[in-house]
């Protein structure tokens, strides 16, 4: 029988929540790195039982955990203790070392001035669709990293910073690259998305990269509210089948793009607010899309207390409230970007977890919810693995 | 023989208990001190100061016999207690962090 991991990143250690493909009983295992803030955690669609993790402080910056068992145990990939190099050679202690390659450059800063690239850390790993030891990370600030030895070093794909990055600037959470997608029918074309700069696709596996914005507007966010680049993005979805069809929940605006982002057409529709994070495609469906609609940029709440996913079975346009199981009063969590995802069980399951803690769950495609937790730490991701 | 102390996270990471003990041949530094630490656990590298420009992290701090070193040159001798291990070397997160 087929069963289902979900990794869900929080503020203050990582856990892992197991179920049945019925996925009414769980099994909560956690907290994993306690006291760190585990921006995302991402399993190998190769090997399930690789996992990698992005571990992160304040104190200590990055550190990249491995899973080989499923989450049984991790460790720093390539860093036992006593060992300064391989035998093949190649300096221990490397995992955790993010450096920009090339000439750092500038790009725009909160107040509008340039200012030099500077890690601070992981937001995405997203493992490679046919090599287990393959892995992108999605950094802040903005770039993205490859490594082909299962986490052990880093290179980036540098030519990125390239496509206007002296004009990218931070959004609220820091100028990050948060998403990360893989077209499964075309291995060398790659489309990332970073807050605040907007969508760019290589079609070479990362040595080049253009701008994918046309059709976003960012009225009150840029000054050319046209602009290439700059958009507030806040994350971008496709369903495997179709990865023409891209969705994008922006700063403002539910966005669709219908030939591989050449273009975007707005598709908010009826929502009551067109603000939001995360937005997921239905597994099965690949016209069914979720998002979660929070207030406004200024208030970061759900609006009017009530927590509602919204599904579109049309593609976007028409939206449709889910309310059964979730709060509808005095609710005034959050639901980050990275903190939505589906199954792939025949009934398509639905997660969510929020920054009052709690991760929700739908074994019918939204229908109706409920909470696997109550009380983590604010969540930061949540992913999961339907293990067959 | 240097005693470190470190705090509990990079404990964990290094997979140690309580103090550490290093053999230092040279000069006793914070260079030399964090260059040996490093050399034994790799997975340090980069939590207390940076991969490439080797600058102590924003948020930690050396403390040693009840003086803040952190902003003393990486080349200053540490005080005699601690080359002989009398006194261990702390290496903390600041209370600023977390």
């Amino acid at each position: 029988m087929s069963t289902v991991r979900v990794l869900v990143g929080t503020r203050k250690g990582a856990f892992l929540l197991s179920s049945d493909g019925k996925r009414k009983r769980w099994d909560v295992s956690g907290p994993l790195f306690t006291g760190w803030e585990m921006y995302h955690l991402k399993g190998s669609p190769a090997d399930p039982n690789r996992i990698y993790a992005s571990q992160t402080s304040g104190w200590f910056g990055q550190i990249i955990q491995r899973s080989d068992d499923g989450g049984k145990t991790w460790h720093q990939p390539g860093t036992p203790p006593g060992e300064t190099m391989t035998p093949e050679g190649t300096p221990k202690g490397e995992s955790n070392k993010f450096v920009y390659e090339g000439e750092v450059g500038k790009h725009l800063w909160y107040d509008g001035t340039p200012h030099p690239w500077e890690f601070k850390r992981v937001w995405h790993l997203e493992p490679s669709l046919t090599d287990p030891d393959t892995v992108y990370a999605g950094v802040e600030d903005a770039a993205l990293f490859r490594s082909t030895d299962g986490g052990q070093t880093w290179h980036e794909l540098s030519a990125l910073r390239s496509a206007k990055g002296n004009l990218w600037q931070p959004g609220a959470g820091g100028m990050c690259l948060h998403t990360i997608m893989q077209d499964p029918n075309h291995p060398e074309r790659i489309f990332i998305a970073i807050s605040a700069a907007g969508v760019f696709r290589t079609d070479d596996r990362g040595k080049t990269w253009r701008p994918m914005n046309r059709g976003l507007k960012s009225q009150y966010e840029l000054p050319d509210p046209d602009a290439e680049v700059g958009h507030c993005v806040h994350r971008i979805a496709m369903h495997p089948s179709r990865p023409n069809v891209l969705f994008m929940q922006k700063h403002w605006d539910v966005m669709r793009s219908d030939d591989a982002g050449e273009s975007w057409h707005e598709v908010s529709g009826n929502l009551p607010t067109d603000f939001g994070f995360p937005i997921d495609v239905h597994a099965h469906e690949p016209n069914t899309v979720y998002v979660i609609p929070i207030k406004s940029d200024s208030e970061h709440i759900p609006p009017d207390g009530k927590l509602r996913v919204y599904r579109s079975r049309t593609g976007g346009n028409e939206w449709e409230p889910l309310t059964k199981g979730l709060p509808q009063r005095d609710c005034y969590v959050n639901v980050l970007r990275d903190a939505m995802a589906v199954d792939s069980l025949d009934s398509c399951g639905v997660y969510f977890g929020t920054t009052g803690g709690q991760v929700y769950a739908s074994a019918n495609g939204g229908d109706s919810w409920t909470a696997i937790v109550h009380d983590l730490p604010a969540v930061l991701s949540v992913e999961v693995q339907t293990l067959r | 023989m240097i005693r470190v102390v470190l705090p509990a996270h990079l404990r964990t990471l290094a997979r140690v208990d309580g103090e550490i003990k290093l053999d230092i041949e040279g000069p006793v530094t914070q260079r030399s001190v964090l260059d040996a630490l490093e050399a034994r656990y790799p997975m340090l590298r980069g939590t207390i100061r940076d991969h490439v420009t080797l600058k102590r992290r924003a948020f930690i701090r050396f403390f040693a016999c009840e003086q803040d070193l952190s902003n003393e040159s990486p080349d200053t001798l540490l005080p005699d207690t601690i080359a002989t291990g009398a006194e261990p070397f702390l290496i903390i997160g600041a209370m600023a962090g977390g």
